[in-house]
């Protein structure tokens, strides 16, 4: 830690990391705050991991405790993986941001208020008895008191903004502070207000004033005598942005189609917290790609479907619930045989369960969730950047194989943002794609070396012909009731899946690759383990790690890695549904780790677990 | 509407668009003349074989695909409007048909079918009316009449039903028509039409299930009964209808009624002329629910046809248009856009 006096008597400190959390009502703009700390934080070239964390309802009634919105940042100077188990800051906008969040952060946590909103009828809302900053709720905690409405007025005297438009500017000053207090230049939000605003002089002007008083306020006042830097980290070399999991799923997918060679259809039903795949992609335009806003989730997949039939590459987008209306559609193109990538941005369930939280439950349904022996493809991304890499796998292997894939993701990691070192196009994969246009010897359910069935697409001469949900007689693709084919058809599609294996990496062992413990995690907790993995490391202990971005087919050598360990830990936001398909495929004893709290794991409470493991030697 | 392509280069008859599969339907069934009807009529609607599609769902009507030779889709009970409208839009070069039912289309299906209307999405649907469900051996079908007597509801059904023509005419179908399965040259004549329009297109087709539901429409194929029971439309013509066109239809208010031509009361020349391109559905509304009144002859033929802007060449258009302004896309430059950094 190094130390540097600064102008104002004020002093700088170094630190590696930092977590910080924006809070306050839906409608207090915390989201586009974090979004904004973040984004800068990335150009600055910190490491970071954010969390969003909002209420299902849009504008809950203002200082009620089910209508606070957080959004939780990790920065460092070194490599991260999560956002943050704890944080170190607070910036509460009001008592119920406040009552929410206090024991979620560190016992020394510095905590900015909003002291304007502290009056009895909030702090009563949010189930104070008497005024927390008057008793000793806070004790303990660096708690930095700032009228933060009030200064916000000051700046705007005499604007022509109403008192409403002048209230909700108040998170820029927050903003302002937070870039003074963590050393981060403002001139990066500023351009974004300037290109946000630009139909709006008077907004525009009143949120850069207001963004650059926070600013200043933090230099001037006499309450701050410390102010943070967090050095850039040391990452890959390369060009990076910062980016969350569901804008990368859309870059994967215009990636996809370049690569392959096809025009991109998107069909798709609004869902939380998927609509933004959506959203990305109806920007494309200029790509060829078609979005098309189904009646239903039905509609979404089986638009989908047809387009896949005429020989685009087709997708569609979803979450939990939206993904069970699809179930019967997506046994339709196990059947067709047609190449088709359904994305679950996988959320708490059953049912509505928690829309905007996140949780891993889905596994089963991708895997089982079909009428029959319905298998399908499935792939999971880890991280947000990963999302634009499985989105391209995911395509890959659908068309290779001629079968649908199912994308799994999670509201974490689809929400959630990290700096993305982009790759160049020259480095992709590339799978152009042709459709079939030889007349002669054509049969609809022909099969080459990997079992795929030519894809004939309507407007090819000579090619005309019929496919359907009916079960299909091998080669002719002619309906066929004959029991013997039914068995060979059922078989065929499921080694279709195993030919996929052949084109699945082989899974890579973090660590020791012999031992006493090996971690596996799939999907949205890559980062969580890792941390938890590093952590260990740190206490001496020996630990490896797996992670699983292929489910089926699984790596060809997992058996092999999980073999080379006395004990299997298996963390899921989930009941145990890898372990169970682990215990199923292998006939091992693996240990579960269960949280499902619609968030994603504490690294420490991992790290626990696997102290138990390790630790303790009993066999639970 | 002229036909696009070399009349010398293809020349289809009727038989060029059966395929080599057996058809199953039961022996006397509707289907059959529907299938052949349409064999008969697709030689002249000026597309190859290899650009029209049939699309259907589940019943006995959605097996047409595998007898036409044409490429065809038999997909899941009430999905063809959705898996039609998603092989329209990406590929509008392509001529899609849907073959459907009336459990298909208006019960399990009728959420598709709505918003295919709604968006004037370019596809053709045919709709087999056979008032019940076949395939399941006889349940009552949202077109059954009310007090339907079958397996489920042995002692009558007691939900109304849906009129067909009004609901697609509610939802502000661009091209509604009726036609009936033993009226082979008006049914050749409405898939041709169908054909021509631009935008949805929807054919009822009143359907004789010969098992479950034998007689349904009895009253407008038996050759003693149907002058007087069913109005044939045509455009820019006086609605009349008996044997000797002795009958007109006058409209008193929004009220249809028949009047007597013979009695020297009235002349052709009162009666209701009908306009298909009527801008405003009313009046193609009230000649759709004309079905539902024993009173009222039944009419067939088109409804309405109107203009619109279709779906598929809307969205065609927008990424036509985006490309046009912004460039056709650089994957490179999109991966690389936005506020990036290097890191040395």
């Amino acid at each position: 830690m190094t130390e540097e006096v600064r102008k104002n008597g004020k002093e700088t400190i170094d630190v590696s990391e930092v977590t910080v959390r924006f809070a306050g009502d839906s409608g207090d703009g915390m989201q586009l705050t974090g979004t904004q700390f973040s984004n800068t934080t990335a150009l600055v070239g910190n490491d970071l991991s954010t969390l969003p964390d909002y209420p299902a309802e849009i504008r809950a009634p203002a200082g009620t405790l089910y209508g606070v919105s957080g959004f939780q940042l990790h920065f460092s100077s070194m490599d991260i993986h999560t956002p943050g188990d704890q944080p170190d800051v607070l910036v509460a906008m009001n008592p119920a941001a406040l009552k929410i969040n206090l024991n979620e952060i560190k016992k020394d946590a510095i905590i900015i208020l909003n002291t304007d909103s502290f009056n009895a009828k909030n702090y009563k809302m949010a189930g104070y008895t008497d005024n927390p900053l008057d008793d000793d709720t806070l004790s303990g905690h660096r708690v930095f008191r700032i009228p933060i409405t009030t200064l916000t007025a000051n700046a705007l005297e005499g604007s022509s903004l109403t008192n409403k438009e002048i209230d909700r500017s108040k998170n820029f000053f927050a903003l302002g502070l937070m870039y003074w207090l963590f050393n981060r230049p403002i001139e990066p939000t500023l351009e974004w207000i300037k290109s946000k605003f630009k139909n709006d002089e008077s907004i525009l002007d009143a949120n850069t004033k207001v963004l650059k008083s926070g600013y200043y306020f933090g230099d001037s006042t006499e309450i701050f005598t410390t102010r943070y830097s967090v050095k850039p980290a040391k990452l890959k070399k390369g060009t990076y942005r910062n980016i969350s999991g569901n804008e990368a799923t859309a870059m994967g997918f215009v990636a996809a189609a370049e690569l392959s060679g096809l025009p991109l259809f998107l069909g798709s039903y609004p869902i939380t917290p998927a609509s933004d795949i959506l959203h990305y992609l109806s920007r494309y335009k200029n790509f060829g790609v078609k979005t098309f806003q189904a009646e239903d989730e039905i509609a979404g997949i089986t638009s989908s479907i047809g387009a896949a039939f005429g020989g685009s590459l087709a997708i569609t987008t979803t979450s939990g619930p939206g993904m069970a209306l699809k179930s019967e559609a997506l046994g339709l193109a196990v059947m067709t045989e047609l190449p088709l990538v359904v994305v679950n941005v996988q959320r708490g369930g059953p049912s509505t369960g928690l829309p905007t939280k996140t949780e891993q439950a889905d596994l089963f349904q991708a895997m089982y969730g079909r009428n029959g022996e319905g298998p399908v493809g499935i792939v999971a991304a880890s991280t947000p950047s990963d999302c634009f890499h499985m989105a391209v796998e995911a395509s890959r292997l659908a068309l290779k194989f001629m079968m649908p894939v199912v994308l799994l993701t999670d509201g974490y990691i689809a929400n959630g943002s990290e700096p993305w070192r982009v790759p160049h196009v020259e480095d992709l994969p590339e799978f152009k794609v042709t459709h079939r246009t030889e007349v002669e010897n054509f049969n609809a359910y022909d099969r080459d070396e990997n079992l795929t069935r030519p894809w004939a697409i309507p407007g090819t001469p000579g090619l005309e012909h019929r496919i359907g949900g009916l079960e299909k007689q091998n080669i002719t693709g002619n309906v066929s009731y004959d029991p013997d084919n039914h068995h060979a058809m059922i078989e065929l599609r499921a080694e279709k899946i195993k030919k996929m294996q052949k084109e699945v990496p082989d899974l890579e062992v973090r660590g020791d690759e012999k031992g006493g413990l090996l971690v596996l995690g799939w999907g949205g907790t890559y980062g969580a383990i890792t941390e938890a993995i590093d952590k260990s490391w740190k206490e001496g202990i020996k630990v490896s790690q797996a992670h699983l971005n292929y489910l089926n087919p699984f790596p060809k050598n997992l058996g092999e890695v999980l073999h080379n360990f006395d004990q299997i830990l298996v963390p899921e936001i989930n009941m145990g549904q890898l372990a169970a398909m682990i215990r199923n495929y292998y006939l091992l004893p693996v240990k579960q780790f269960n949280k499902m709290r619609g968030l994603p794991f504490k690294s420490t409470d991992l790290l626990d677990k696997i102290k138990e493991l390790v630790g303790g030697g009993d066999d639970k | 509407m002229t036909n696009k392509i070399d009349a010398n280069e293809v020349i289809y008859k009727a038989k060029d668009f059966a395929s080599d599969q057996d058809v199953r339907w039961c022996p006397g069934c509707g289907d059959y003349s529907i299938l052949a009807q349409v064999q008969r009529s697709f030689p002249d609607i000026g597309k190859k074989k290899e650009e029209i599609v049939w699309v259907s769902g589940i019943g006995c009507s959605s097996r047409f695909p595998y007898y036409m030779n044409t490429y065809g889709f038999h997909s899941i009970h009430g999905r063809a409007p959705a898996i039609a409208t998603g092989l329209k839009v990406a590929h509008p070069e392509l001529s899609v048909w849907v073959a459907t039912g009336d459990g298909d289309l208006l019960s399990i299906g009728g959420n598709h079918f709505i918003h295919a209307i709604r968006r004037n999405v370019d596809i053709n649907i045919l709709l087999f009316n056979n008032q019940i469900y076949g395939l399941t051996k006889g349940q009552y079908s949202p077109t059954s009449e009310q007090g339907k007597v079958t397996r489920s509801t042995p002692f009558g059904s007691v939900d109304y039903p849906f009129n067909p023509a009004s609901l697609a005419i509610g939802a502000e179908a661009t091209f509604v028509a009726r036609t009936i399965d033993r009226e082979p040259k008006h049914m050749q004549e409405m898939i041709k039409r169908a054909n021509s329009h631009k935008g949805i297109s929807f054919v009822e087709i009143y359907q004789n299930c010969n098992i479950f539901n034998d007689g349904a429409f009895e009253a407008y194929t038996n050759k003693e009964t149907k002058a007087d029971t069913v109005l044939h439309l045509e455009h820019g013509k006086p609605m009349v209808f008996g044997k000797e066109n002795e009958k007109g239809i006058r409209l008193d208010g929004m009220n249809p009624v028949v009047a007597d031509l013979k009695s020297g009361e009235y002349s052709e020349s009162d009666m209701w002329v009908h306009d298909e391109f009527d801008k405003m559905p009313y009046r193609a509304f009230i000649l759709a629910t004309m079905a539902e009144n024993p009173d009222l002859p039944t009419p067939i033929g088109i409804f309405r046809q109107i203009e619109r802007p279709t779906y598929d060449e809307g969205v065609q258009n927008q990424v036509d248009h985006i490309i046009e302004k912004k460039g056709r896309g650089n994957l490179e430059k999109l991966l690389f856009s936005g506020n990036t950094w290097e890191v040395n």
